[in-house]
């Protein structure tokens, strides 16, 4: 370590290895308690800082983790939403909000129409609705759930949807799989439990979004769009690609096809304990291309057999109680120092000696993850996989890398490839290499090989008959669509924090406020810079997805995996991003936020619209 | 490798060190059944004395959080910078709530430097910024507020930001002790929109019991 490091630094980095050792030790609560490592109260001791957040917050957060073993159970498969009647769906869904008082509840039935707790009559009808009428139906009901996500902690109490099948609720929710071509409607239900009854973190109120999908503002799920118990709220999908008013009337630009998305809960000021209480799942978008077929189409591993998402959270468990804990005081960002994927500790998966798509997507809160797949006999050998998609949007053609970078919410689809993998390993790890201390971001280190965290690991099994696209023979997916027009306006954007207060360009958070308005089916240029200090910010913009153009002042070169589709760009210490945007079809209000959700939520977002004028403000 | 851990863990913990201990089986701990809302209290809401501008001697959890909907903020009267924008927010949000704040809403501003504000300071602080009745400001030993703010989250990961106390006078906590239900935004934010944040958080429940 160098010499000049603060006497702070090098406390925290002596903490956090010390913490590492007692992991890898694996020591019991008896033995630290003997060791005097261990507070009765289950915490860490704060003796020489082996707390990091002893000094913080004065020993009143969630603690550390108790232990749980690793790779002793499954990894989960999320099952499919299956569609329901239309009659499944009472009272019937309209193209106007149902703004009829329910006399159960004493409000409206439904949650559309209001915005930011307030009815607003004429307001939210869906757009394009009788163009792209609904061919299929889905139905959810968010609920309380038990369940278990590591064999040594006691059951535990989240919140979840169900299979429209009034069962139980899941965590992760349903994978919603939906078809390009065929409109639908899907209708969530708030059910959740009273306030007083959320287990201590959690409230009632949400608002679901389809994270990158191209929705009207009425069905994108927005921060001031929530609902509340014994409401519903329908969502429109038009299920065309973007342009499909404007550039590419009908279908929209067939290289704007979203593979990848995600829905989780956005309620402003609250979307960060509502989704680490479970409310977000998969959804997964297929057309004549990328089919979910292997004999068919682009030829990528079928789903969902060889096609697997895997959802990450990291999570802290309170010592005392076993219960995932949420500490409500935190507003830097919130580190789990137990790496959950689909909802459970540390899985395993058994696969095949061929290829698969992973469809990673980094839940948050706060955590930046690297990462590597690792062969725990041989740490050192480098094995490399394929980037196909990023942020859910096919690339041009298949990228070869050994590791690759994913802030809250992004996607990275990969395929790995079991037959080729160098050494042959028969057991290997998804290992998260990626350095962070808080909820700042990493400090750009990496864990040696086999020492980061361990979050899955696959057990591979014997060969089978693989009938998917070889990545090596670089088949061509989707072209880039031109970021040649003429951009209408550059706007700049400074994330910054002032007196501990997250601000945009100097400002908060506030659904009251439109910040400014883009002229619809125009082209424009953002600058995003982060002035923020020593903190990253994975920043995410509603409505359409748009392509980098310089990233820290360099120009993204092609052939590499951020030359793409995004939807969510990472800000360095100090970085900027130029994206290039377009806003096609829809008029509405949009917000654009940090995905650091402890961030999101104390006030790092601002809305904007699109309208038939636009503005001309530059630093809005 | 464990025992070398473990021999550098006891040396670190200045306890004697112990060698070869078994492992045991994962799993057979016993987890306590806290209930949430007291586990929220034990972790960050301390019952430590304090002394109003009114020079009521109080205790945090007990007189002024417990049962009660409340609004959180952090100052110092001689503060320059971000405070006087921030009490001047929370006048205009203190009318807007109108005389619900001290019936069913509380306002509570604690210092960041008890050594010099004392309940007399804050007394002229509060009459000179036209603060109505329901918001106490509140002062106690140097180290009952400090436990507060680490306590309250008003903390920053960088030691020197940490030790301004300019950086703690932002933002503004607010929640529903009973229903635990807790956020926090910017204290600059516009004051409508603070009314708004702070009701749709702690008027809860908005609908009848299903």
């Amino acid at each position: 370590m160098p010499g000049a490091e603060p006497r702070w630094t090098r406390l925290r980095r002596a903490a956090f290895q010390a913490r590492q050792e007692i992991i890898r030790a694996r020591l019991t609560r008896r033995e630290m308690l003997k060791l005097g490592l261990l507070t009765s109260a289950g915490t860490l001791a704060a003796i020489s800082g082996l707390s990091d957040r002893a000094s913080a917050d004065g020993g009143g957060g969630c603690g550390t983790s108790p232990r749980t073993r690793s790779f002793v159970e499954p990894l989960p498969i999320m099952p499919m939403l299956p569609p329901v009647p239309l009659a499944a769906l009472d009272p019937p869904p309209q193209r106007e909000p149902n703004l009829a008082i329910n006399p159960a509840t004493g409000i409206e039935f439904e949650g559309r129409g209001r915005f930011n707790g307030k009815v607003r009559p004429g307001t939210d009808a869906f757009q394009f609705f009788d163009q792209y009428a609904p061919q299929q139906y889905f139905l959810t009901r968010m609920k309380e759930t038990r369940v278990m996500i590591s064999p040594d902690l006691p059951e535990q109490v989240l919140w979840g949807f169900d299979l429209g099948d009034s069962g139980p609720a899941i965590t992760p929710g349903p994978t919603i799989v939906n078809r390009i071509g065929v409109p639908n409607l899907l209708r969530r239900v708030n059910l959740l439990p009273p306030e007083g009854q959320n287990g201590g973190f959690g409230i009632p109120s949400v608002s679901t979004h389809l994270h990158n999908f191209h929705s009207g503002s009425e069905s994108d799920g927005g921060p001031c769009r929530y609902f509340e118990r014994g409401q519903y709220f329908d969502y429109h999908r038009t299920m065309a690609f973007a342009g499909f008013d404007s550039t590419h009337p009908g279908q929209g630009d067939p290289n704007e096809m979203l593979s990848t998305l995600w829905y989780h809960d956005h309620r402003i000021g609250n979307t960060a304990q509502n989704v680490y209480k479970g409310l977000a799942g998969f959804h997964l978008d297929f057309d004549e291309r990328d089919t979910g077929q292997e004999f068919t189409g682009f030829h990528l591993p079928s789903f969902p057999n060889f096609d697997i998402p895997l959802l990450l959270t990291d999570k802290v468990i309170d010592p005392d109680t076993g219960k995932v804990c949420f500490d409500l005081f935190n507003f830097d960002g919130i580190l789990g120092d137990k790496f959950l994927v689909n909802g459970k500790i540390q899985p395993f998966l058994d696969v095949k000696k061929r290829r698969y798509r992973f469809r990673v997507l980094n839940v948050g809160p706060s955590r930046f993850y690297q990462l590597f797949l690792t062969d725990p006999k041989h740490p050192s050998t480098r094995l490399p996989f394929w980037v196909i998609a990023n942020d859910g949007n096919l690339l041009p053609t298949p990228v070869q890398v050994e590791s690759f970078t994913i802030g809250v919410a992004e996607r990275m689809d990969i395929i790995v490839d079991f037959a080729k993998l160098p050494g042959n390993p028969s057991t290997l790890r998804l290992e998260n290499r990626l350095v962070q201390e808080d909820g700042r971001g990493p400090n750009d280190e990496l864990h040696a090989a086999g020492k980061g965290d361990q979050l899955l690991e696959f057990h591979v099994g014997e060969v089978v008959a693989d009938g998917s696209v070889d990545p090596a023979t670089q088949p061509h997916f989707l072209d880039l669509p031109s970021t040649n027009e003429a951009p209408r306006i550059t706007r700049h954007f400074k994330f910054e924090r002032g007196n501990g207060q997250w601000q945009i360009n100097g400002r908060f958070a506030n659904c009251d406020q439109i910040r400014f308005r883009v002229k619809r089916n125009t082209a424009e240029r953002w600058i995003l810079q982060n002035d923020s200090g020593g903190w990253q910010h994975p920043i995410h913009i509603h409505l359409e997805e748009f392509q980098i153009l310089k990233l820290n002042g360099a120009v993204v070169k092609s052939g590499t995996v951020d030359r793409s589709r995004k939807d969510v760009v990472r800000l360095v210490h100090n970085g900027t991003a130029e994206v290039f945007l377009r806003f096609r079809d829809f008029r509405g209000d949009y917000p654009m936020h940090c995905h650091n959700v402890i961030h999101e939520d104390h006030a790092m977002m601002l809305i904007w619209a699109v309208d038939d004028v636009g503005d001309n403000k530059t630093e809005p | 490798m464990d025992q070398t851990r473990r021999a550098w863990l006891g040396t670190m913990a200045m306890a004697p060190v112990v060698l070869g201990l078994a492992a045991s089986a994962a799993g057979e701990r016993r987890w306590q059944d806290i209930p949430p809302r007291e586990q929220i209290r034990r972790r960050r809401l301390p019952n430590v004395p304090l002394v109003t501008h009114t020079g009521r001697h109080v205790r945090f959890y007990d007189d002024l959080i417990r049962d009660r909907k409340v609004v959180i903020s952090f100052m110092y009267a001689h503060c320059e910078g971000i405070c006087v924008p921030v009490t001047h927010n929370l006048v205009k949000v203190q009318r807007l709530l109108g005389d619900r704040v001290g019936r069913d809403l509380f306002f509570y501003s604690i210092t960041l430097k008890p050594w010099q504000d004392t309940p007399a300071v804050l007394a002229s602080y509060a009459e000179a910024n036209h603060v109505g009745p329901g918001w106490s400001f509140l002062t106690g030993s140097r180290a009952d507020c400090e436990t507060l703010r680490r306590r309250l989250g008003f903390t920053d990961p960088d030691p020197k930001l940490d030790r301004d106390p300019k950086n703690h006078a932002g933002n503004v906590l607010y929640g529903n002790e009973p229903l635990m239900l807790w956020a926090a935004c910017p204290g600059q934010s516009e004051p409508e929109w603070l009314v708004t944040e702070i009701c749709s958080q702690v008027d809860r429940p908005v609908t009848a019991p299903a």
